[in-house]
């Protein structure tokens, strides 16, 4: 707790961040898209803080708010043995610097965000989709995404190739509301 | 008209290949565009996505417990390891305290899971390198360990017997004993795994100095296990960040210092005998105890309990069909699964399923550095290089 309150009151006279928390033991910063790169430029090499390693890049959609996205960056400090989640919150428009140029594994993991998502990283060297299909159309992790889908694919035994279809269901599609009324 | 030579000499651009999907040395379904310039590999680009089954979006119309076998068809070869990682996250969301028997069953599983994997691993390796016989060895052994998760789970592979605030059920009589038994035997068949391949020439000529990986290469590219220790950095999550009882039990991290092929192959087999260490520490130190939490909101009513009582029926019956609530929170929450780093960004917004859960795939972060270290090697070297990357799809997919 110590060490998180002097840790903050440095980092917020250090760098333009909106908003520092403790969740559960875990240090999150937040910064305004526009100053992500030199922030992140920053934990990279300033000598106290070597966060070094990116671990992962995960995107979140909290539908209906204003800054409906949240990109967030977990990185790793080797030296210290300390984890730090910085969080970018962005609308369907803006999009958001790539920091390939800092840490090279971005790469993929923009790719990924970028793919499910439908959040544009500026200046990646290679921003194609990855996990869907190859001709897939929408970001299938948005919370206005169908589990389901749109489309199904089946092979046809008269055309011999695979065809796609709008999916149809022969059941509703149920979703149980378990949440307790009392 | 005199010709010159070097007028009759074609200039030849880049030969392109596709490398699967379905070649058996990709390890599942990986598509590899290679650019060719002879034999040289000029440039590797994995397509992946092959197996995508969308882990992620199920789990968020999925109640906490029902997400918890999505975690063992992750990565296929170490189940337990994940649902330990998966767990963890949830017990940290609520804030629950695990009972120690728990959590060295935990341990104990966990470990036998490494050594799943690195036999798999291993095997595996030698197999698309050109020698058979280590992998019938350790496909025998799996199938000895496989055993143990039967007993202890009903199921071979797909255990589901980590869950948050324990484990599923007790361990069997006799279990222990037989666990023994196979510690004892087991560094003896690793001896004869490492006779046929540590000083094997063929081997060696094979793996040494393949896809070395410099340290500074190694953070830059986000590795981490096997791969980030093969470069020489001492980092393992067991020892700098423990978990469950990884601090009481003793044991030491292999490190390379080549940062080649070779160098990974050795400290898979290091590790497996330090996994079993550890696992001979478990059965000394496991306590008698409860396996699950005293905190009854997580957990389910015994079998007993539940035949007999009206409130534990109820109980059992809200607990696997409402599942559990939790705060809201969110937390990122890494284990070190025997491939590297195995995280869960899980976010909750307060209701019985997960708003967000973010699995980082150890393999992901591994196999987009695949077109640096195949680069200028042989096309027969990039099937090493996928062998010592560990590559397996149900997690990089997810």
């Amino acid at each position: 707790m110590k060490l998180f309150k002097r840790f903050s009151k440095h980092l917020a006279n250090l760098l333009p961040i909106i908003a520092i928390q403790q969740i559960k033991n875990e240090w999150i910063i937040t910064v305004l898209p526009e100053h992500l790169l030199i922030c992140m430029n920053f934990l990279k090499k300033h000598i106290g803080l070597q966060y070094t390693l990116l671990s992962c890049i995960s995107g979140v959609d909290f539908l209906g708010k204003d800054y409906r996205f949240c990109v967030a960056y977990d990185l790793l400090s080797l030296t210290f043995a300390q984890r730090l989640r910085v969080k970018v919150f962005l609308n369907e428009i803006t999009p958001v610097t790539s920091v390939v140029s800092v840490y090279p594994c971005a790469n993929w993991w923009e790719r990924e965000v970028w793919d499910m998502y439908g959040i544009f990283f500026e200046n990646h060297p290679d921003l194609r989709r990855i996990l869907s299909d190859y001709g897939f159309e929408g970001y299938p992790m948005r919370k206005d995404f169908p589990l389901y889908g749109y489309i199904e694919l089946r092979y046809d035994e008269n055309h011999k190739r695979i065809v796609a279809e709008p999916v149809e269901f022969a059941q509703e599609f149920r979703f149980f509301d378990f949440e307790t009324p009392w | 008209m005199v010709i010159k030579k070097d007028q009759l000499v074609k200039q030849l651009k880049s030969f392109t290949i596709n490398f699967g999907p379905q070649h058996p040395a990709a390890h599942g379904v990986l598509r590899l565009v290679l650019e060719l310039n002879g034999e040289i590999v000029e440039r590797a680009d994995p397509h992946i996505g092959l197996l995508h089954r969308g882990t992620e979006k199920l789990i968020e119309y999925k109640t906490y417990l029902q997400a918890l076998p999505y975690f063992d068809r992750l990565d296929y070869v170490s189940m337990m390891a994940q649902e330990q990682t998966y767990s963890l996250a949830v017990e940290k969301l609520v804030g629950i305290d695990v009972p120690e028997r728990a959590q060295y069953i935990r341990v104990l599983f966990c470990e036998i899971t490494r050594i799943l994997n690195h036999l798999l691993a291993v095997g595996c390796h030698a197999m698309d390198v050109g020698a058979m016989t280590p992998m019938m060895w350790a496909f025998e052994e799996r199938e000895k360990l496989m055993e143990f998760y039967e007993r202890v789970s009903g199921a071979r592979m797909h255990a589901a017997y980590i869950r948050p605030g324990g484990v599923a059920q007790d361990l069997p009589v006799g279990l222990l004993d037989d666990i023994f038994q196979f510690v004892e035997q087991f560094p003896l068949r690793l001896d004869e795994i490492e006779e046929l391949l540590t000083t094997n020439r063929i081997w060696k000529e094979r793996l040494v100095d393949i896809g070395v990986v410099t340290a500074q290469e190694a953070i830059d590219w986000g590795f981490s296990g096997v791969m980030l220790r093969g470069s020489g950095l001492p980092w393992d999550l067991r020892k700098m960040q423990p978990y469950d009882v990884y601090e009481k039990v003793e044991f030491d991290i292999p490190v390379g210092t080549n940062g080649d092929c070779f160098d990974r192959y050795l400290i898979r087999v290091e590790e497996m005998r330090q996994s079993l260490n550890i696992i001979r520490q478990c059965l000394n130190l496991i306590p008698k105890g409860p396996i699950k939490t005293f905190n009854k909101k997580y957990t389910n009513p015994s079998r007993v309990e539940m035949k007999q009582s009206m409130e534990a029926l109820i109980h059992h019956f809200k607990y696997f069909t409402e599942g559990i609530q939790v705060q809201p929170g969110e937390t990122y929450t890494a284990t070190e699964a025997p491939k590297g780093e195995f995280g869960v960004y899980l976010i909750s917004n307060g209701s019985d399923r997960p708003y967000r859960c973010k699995i980082k795939a150890p393999g992901f972060g591994h196999l987009q550095a695949l077109n640096n270290m195949a680069k200028g090697h042989m096309i027969a070297d990039v099937v090493t290089i996928i062998g010592t990357q560990d590559i397996v799809f149900g997690e990089i997919d997810r």
